[in-house]
């Protein structure tokens, strides 16, 4: 793909949504179509960053995040390293810069990093020469995974502007929630947060958002309907006293969906709980349910994301 | 519940409503279980035609009492009480309407036990009773219960019942939760650490007795410790058994600030001091324990200028074998069904408030807290009604009392205020000899 959009990515790395303007998103986005053909072709490859070293750092464990960029990569053409590291260097008392210099020191020209800590990818991120994209960090940013909602949004609605956008369950605890809020508004979406307060981050409308605690009520005239997962230790008694309550009151059914607008879409970033946050055959209703979308739309965003941030380098080598 | 069918007219009664003020002698016609109309104004111009008269010869016909801490130990502990001997009880002691705590065995965390109290309660067609959901699973102060499959079950608040709910994270977390529902957290406010291996009141008299105390600021420490708490989360909450003047000054000063927070005594804190223990008397011992005299004085205080909002009876039936103990081994808690009329109407014989205002602490206060439909003398409402004799002087007997549990702390006090009649849609579930 080498169409040439007027507007260049002005940032290093993709560490989060937050600072991103619409024209970078758009431009990502716009990327993200094309890579979206190029994925469905048969032969899927392109030579973009042949030569290239993309490393997938993952601090937590992940198969589908993880899965997902070696994917992209890998159809652009770049050589791809997975470093699982929670199961050795830190194990063995390395600290997160000591890894990061150690790699640094191999010279890759992307690092794609998860992290159960929050801002662990930007300390990391000030300490290498390639380009960093976050792939999650602690409760903080998980920035591609909201450019893959925005694009799966795009794709079907045409706009994100002027959508009204319910992201319900555990948002206390969420990265996708917190990169998804942003992005949505930047967009000029709305946004409304729907969850039990012991669910919600405090003071949740600074965020600049509508918070319901009743489904009903939030998800009145609601565009798309995002559910977030609720971890498993977070269902018995800590934060919500048990599934078939949280399922009763908070799941996604039929029932519920009723409340939205007609055409209202469900996303969920997976992995699902079945029977927790939404409705088994929900989640499978093709003309409801966007989910198996946003997983292909991840590896296209994904491309993109890659596109955008080895420009400069590819653009440098070229001269 | 269906109520008795037909019209019973009780005339030349005195009519006492607390949610309006009203006082005044009059009538009052009952119709298939509810009450159709009373007011002095009724049969003043002929007969009624009705299926039975009651001539209330002038005694006070008012709401039935609202008793919103009662232990029923039904289901698991049936040897101490069951639902229908608490029933039998609180007919006599002029009760219609009961609440529950959680802790039978199993506890009420669950929809399926709520609903069981429910059903044995609507089969026996005796007070009502209405149950708390345990705040946490298991009363374990570690996972908050299922708050809102409870809620809609109709628990009618949450409490983890005598046991305060220690964590502040766990509570913080339960009230944010519970205000999703307009649940009402009930807390036992005491400072476990404090009350640790306690038996009565810290003091004087614990010294004497070398009998190990609970402090009185193990109680202002919770509530303040909540107060905190809620002040930053918001929601419905109350005090359970509030018995020193420094928790309840703390409670009026949370409610002068406009905070939604109410609670309760029993009357053994308004009734008696620490002065009862006397020589070892297990009867006397409760949770909270019975205070100082200061402290007494402060409860009465707190009735008279609406700090406490209520008085229940804190019904804790215990067996003799829990009870005839040495004092340190003795279970904590008194039976008070039957006598928490007479208690409550010595806040008015004493000239601390009016009737009125001493019945409303166990009418229209509970009823309004807890949101029950009871407690009022209103048309249409349901016929729960108790007629009484304010001033008959009587004995508590603790061996006549009916419920299984004989454990009073009032046994031989001379008290005033007899039930003569005690009405459940209508139907008379206690009629006393001499007014039959």
């Amino acid at each position: 793909m080498t169409q040439q959009p007027d507007h260049a990515f002005p940032h290093r790395h993709l560490l989060g949504i937050e600072g991103l303007s619409p024209l970078d998103i758009s431009l990502i986005l716009d990327l993200a179509d094309s890579y979206v053909d190029q994925s469905r072709r048969i032969d899927k490859k392109s030579e973009l960053m042949k030569g290239l070293t993309v490393i997938n750092l993952f601090f937590e464990n992940s198969t589908r995040t993880r899965t997902s960029f070696e994917a992209a990569a890998k159809r652009l053409d770049a050589d791809v390293i997975n470093m699982s590291v929670s199961s050795s260097s830190i194990k063995k008392g390395e600290t997160l810069i000591d890894t990061a210099m150690t790699l640094n020191a191999m010279h890759p020209d992307v690092l794609v990093v998860r992290h159960a800590n929050s801002g662990a990818v930007q300390l990391l991120s000030e300490k290498v020469d390639g380009a960093v994209i976050n792939a999650g960090d602690g409760r903080h940013e998980h920035p591609t995974q909201a450019l893959l909602d925005a694009l799966t949004i795009r794709r079907r609605r045409g706009t994100i502007g002027g959508l009204t956008v319910a992201i319900c369950g555990d948002i206390a605890h969420s990265r996708v929630a917190r990169s998804n809020i942003q992005l949505l508004q930047i967009m000029g979406a709305r946004v409304r947060l729907i969850a039990p307060p012991t669910l919600l981050p405090s003071k949740p409308e600074r965020f600049g958002v509508e918070v319901f605690t009743d489904m009903r009520e939030g998800l009145q005239d609601v565009d798309i309907v995002m559910m977030l997962r609720l971890q498993l230790e977070r269902m018995q008694g800590a934060f919500v006293p048990s599934v078939r309550e949280y399922f009763h009151f908070f799941g996604l059914d039929r029932q519920k969906l009723s409340y939205a607008k007609p055409d209202a879409l469900v996303m969920h970033p997976g992995p699902m709980n079945r029977g927790v946050e939404i409705d088994s055959e929900l989640a499978d209703d093709i003309d409801r349910s966007l989910i198996r979308q946003q997983v292909e739309m991840g590896v296209a965003v994904r491309m993109a994301c890659l596109d955008v941030l080895t420009r400069p380098l590819r653009e440098g080598a070229a001269q | 519940m269906t109520g008795a069918p037909g019209r019973i007219a009780y005339l030349n009664a005195r009519l006492l409503d607390p949610e309006t003020g009203l006082d005044t002698i009059g009538a009052l016609l009952v119709e298939d279980g509810r009450i159709a109309d009373f007011g002095s104004h009724l049969f003043k111009t002929g007969a009624p035609s009705v299926n039975e008269v009651v001539d209330c010869r002038g005694h006070c016909l008012a709401p039935g009492l609202i008793d919103i801490r009662v232990q029923l130990r039904e289901p698991g502990e049936e040897h101490k009480e069951t639902i229908a001997s608490a029933s039998l009880a609180a007919s006599h002691g002029g009760i219609t309407t009961l609440v529950q705590l959680p802790n039978t065995q199993p506890v009420i965390d669950d929809v399926s036990v709520l609903e069981f109290v429910a059903r044995r309660s609507r089969e026996l067609k005796g007070t009502k009773v209405f149950s708390y959901g345990a705040l946490t699973k298991g009363l374990q102060g570690e996972e908050i219960s299922e708050i809102g499959l409870l809620t809609e079950a109709g628990a009618v608040a949450f409490t983890d019942g005598e046991r305060a709910l220690t964590d502040a994270k766990v509570m913080r977390r339960a009230m944010s939760y519970a205000r999703t529902f307009d649940a009402m957290i009930v807390q036992h406010p005491e400072e476990p650490s404090l009350a640790k291996n306690g038996v009565m009141n810290s003091g004087e008299l614990a010294a004497k007795l070398g009998l190990s105390g609970i402090p009185s600021v193990a109680e202002v420490i919770m509530i303040e410790r909540d107060l905190r708490l809620l002040e930053t989360v918001g929601g419905r909450f109350h005090f359970a058994h509030v018995t020193t003047a420094a928790g309840i000054e703390a409670i009026r000063k949370a409610k002068a600030a406009g905070m939604d927070v109410s609670c309760d005594t029993a009357p053994h804190y308004f009734a008696l001091n620490e002065l009862a223990i006397g020589d070892y008397r297990s009867f006397a011992k409760v949770s909270p324990p019975l205070r100082s005299e200061e402290d007494r004085q402060a409860v009465v205080a707190g009735l008279a200028d609406g700090t406490i909002d209520i008085v229940a009876s804190d019904h804790a039936p215990h067996d003799q074998d829990s009870k005839r103990l040495p004092f340190d081994e003795a279970a904590f808690g008194v039976a008070g069904l039957e006598t928490l009329l007479p208690l409550v109407l010595s806040l008015y014989h004493n000239g601390h408030m009016s009737l009125i205002d001493a019945l409303s602490l166990v009418t229209i206060h509970p009823a309004k807290r807890f949101r029950l439909t009871g407690g009022r003398l209103k048309r249409g409402a349901p016929a729960d009604l108790v007629l009484f004799d304010p001033d008959l002087a009587w004995r508590v007997d603790e061996d006549a009392l009916h419920s299984k549990s004989k454990n009073s702390a009032f046994g031989g006090r001379p008290v005033q205020g007899k039930v003569l009649r005690t009405m459940v849609d209508g139907r008379p579930l206690f009629v006393a000899e001499k007014s039959k």
